[in-house]
């Protein structure tokens, strides 16, 4: 059946160490592909030809905005999951996505601003991107504050379940309400993000930042995933596996996959 | 009379005895516009009370006000039922639950919403609007606050079990509310300008006939998860 | 070759601006991932007091 993988999937121990596993390949080609990014964004590109040297924040602000919606999505999609199935670890998932979301989103508001300064000639500009972003930030402060006001963490799971797609189905709609909302005052957008013709040379670096950053995220997920499916367990028979092994070899064997040790994986 | 009664009549029933309930204790319900008044009092003693100034932020000062007082409303639309078991009664009694709470919101948006909506021109007024913007403003004022009840509903039903929930429901009901803000006090701003408000009308229409049909199924999940 | 480091770190002007954005992702990112390990290890340790108390349990 098609259906085994989802159910595989769901399941706890599996979920565990697939998510062990896995960390490691999304960490490394992220550490690798920022670093390749890095060069090519600071060294490598040119000046922009009226941005000078200051559009080179984008490789950090891009990033960083691009996640904070993705996690958005992720963390909407995985909580319907949780709800519609009783998912334990979809539950987990969406739950992992919400700090993660919500630094990006505030690391995409001040990238914004400090690019803003020398654009604009101000910090904050009533930009519609700009604003997007910081209600975007509420959003995931609201869902960040009823996980936490609800005790009983299955309640707190389907109560913020619920929040996240309600979210995601404003999303759009708060979106576009800000761009028609600022379209009014017309204020003549001075130069703006990613010009649609961008030089290779300019465009390499920030593919390459974007999928680190996802990269990264998908490692941070599992990290934290793996913390949350241990929260919510009961069932004590594969956790001490799961336990055990953590406290005889130091790590998962060579064959899960390169060395756990490095730096961005937690054990 | 058959054992199970058909929805309409149900939904009546609901409807009735809330608006029973509530007028019988209609001070509490007309609290949220009392805070209305409040505030938009407020903006001009904030600012010069030269009439052409207040002119311009009157949209603001109403939305607001409107706003910040359908939160403060929301406290009402569950509170007793929560804490006196008839929620739990509703969710178990076989009609759709969803539906039943679309009932109980709009008894919630008669009692607190539409008071807004008949004071809310003369409140323009007082700020500088002209007596021509009133259809306009009332208009806008109609569509937005059934938004605002039926987003609020969605807010006040997730956080029907906690204890003091005041300024999370704020946190999650407010950024939800943006577009209701923005179009509503766009509308309003044309109406005192004298210029056609078609185009904010039709976006918070189009506003409250999406909450109207998500917010039930959103609400109703929300409530079952506070009763569990 | 320290001319042109020089260039690099002064941006074009732009230093003030570029470097403390990077400077704030790198904060972000290493926050982020000692977070994201804290929460593991902590959730390990409830676990594995969960365990022992579970078998503590047991044993009579």
């Amino acid at each position: 059946m098609a259906w085994v993988w989802f159910h595989k999937f769901g399941s706890p121990p599996h979920f565990y160490r697939l998510a062990t596993r896995l960390t490691p390949w999304a960490a490394w080609p992220a550490l690798l592909l920022g670093l390749a990014g890095l060069i090519g964004g600071l060294v490598l590109a040119p000046a922009d030809y009226q941005q000078g040297d200051g559009f080179r924040i984008i490789y950090v602000h891009a990033p960083a905005a691009w996640l904070s919606l993705m996690v958005y999505v992720v963390m909407a999609c995985t909580a319907a999951v949780g709800l519609i199935w009783r998912m334990a670890v979809a539950h987990a998932v969406a739950a992992s996505c919400a700090p993660i979301g919500a630094s990006f989103t505030a690391l995409a508001l001040a990238t914004g601003m400090l690019w803003g300064r020398p654009m604009w000639g101000t910090y904050w500009e009533w930009d519609p991107r700009l604003t997007s972003e910081l209600l975007l930030l509420f959003l995931y402060l609201g869902y960040m504050g009823l996980r936490n006001a609800i005790d009983d963490v299955p309640r707190a799971d389907r109560a913020s379940a619920v929040l996240a797609i309600v979210g995601v189905v404003n999303v759009p709609i708060i979106h576009y309400s800000v761009i028609w909302w600022n379209s009014l005052h017309q204020a003549p957008s001075v130069m703006k993000f990613g010009q649609p013709t961008m030089p290779a040379s300019m465009l390499i670096p920030l593919l390459l930042m974007l999928a680190a950053f996802t990269l990264l995220f998908a490692a941070l997920l599992l990290i934290r995933a793996r913390g949350e499916v241990l929260q919510r367990e009961r069932n004590a028979r594969w956790m001490l596996e799961a336990l055990e092994r953590l406290s005889t070899h130091d790590g998962p064997p060579t064959r899960d996959g390169p060395s756990a040790k490095g730096v961005l994986v937690g054990r | 009379m058959s054992a199970r009664a058909s929805f309409a009549s149900a939904a009546a029933l609901l409807m009735a005895r809330d608006l029973r309930l509530a007028l019988r204790r209609a001070g509490d319900s007309l609290l949220p516009l009392g805070f209305f008044l409040v505030i938009t009092t407020l903006f001009p003693l904030a600012l010069d009370p030269e009439l052409s100034q207040l002119r311009d932020i009157a949209p603001a000062a109403l939305w607001v006000g409107a706003l910040l007082s359908s939160l403060l409303a929301l406290d009402l639309l569950f509170r007793d039922d929560g804490q006196d078991g008839a929620l739990e009664q509703l969710a178990l009694c076989g009609q759709p639950f969803a539906g039943l709470l679309l009932a109980k919101t709009v008894v919630h948006w008669l009692l607190t919403g539409l008071p807004l909506v008949l004071v809310a021109p003369l409140a323009a007024i007082a700020l500088g609007a002209p007596y021509g913007a009133m259809p306009g403003i009332l208009a806008a004022v109609l569509l937005g606050t059934v938004c605002l009840s039926l987003i609020g509903a969605v807010g006040a039903g997730l956080t029907l079990s906690l204890r003091r929930n005041g300024s999370l429901l704020a946190l999650l009901v407010l950024p939800l509310a943006v577009p209701v803000l923005i179009f509503g006090a766009r509308a309003t701003a044309l109406a005192i300008a004298g210029e056609s408000l078609a185009a904010p009308l039709y976006l918070l229409a189009a506003t409250a006939v999406l909450a109207a049909t998500l917010a039930p199924w959103a609400l109703a999940a929300a409530v079952r998860i506070g009763l569990e | 070759m320290t001319v042109n480091l020089a260039r690099f770190f002064a941006m074009g002007g732009y230093a003030v601006y570029v470097w403390p954005c990077y400077a704030l992702a790198a904060l972000v990112i290493g926050l982020n991932i000692v977070a994201a390990r804290r929460s593991l290890q902590r959730a390990q340790r409830a676990a594995r007091r969960r365990l022992e108390a579970a078998r503590g349990a047991m044993a009579p």
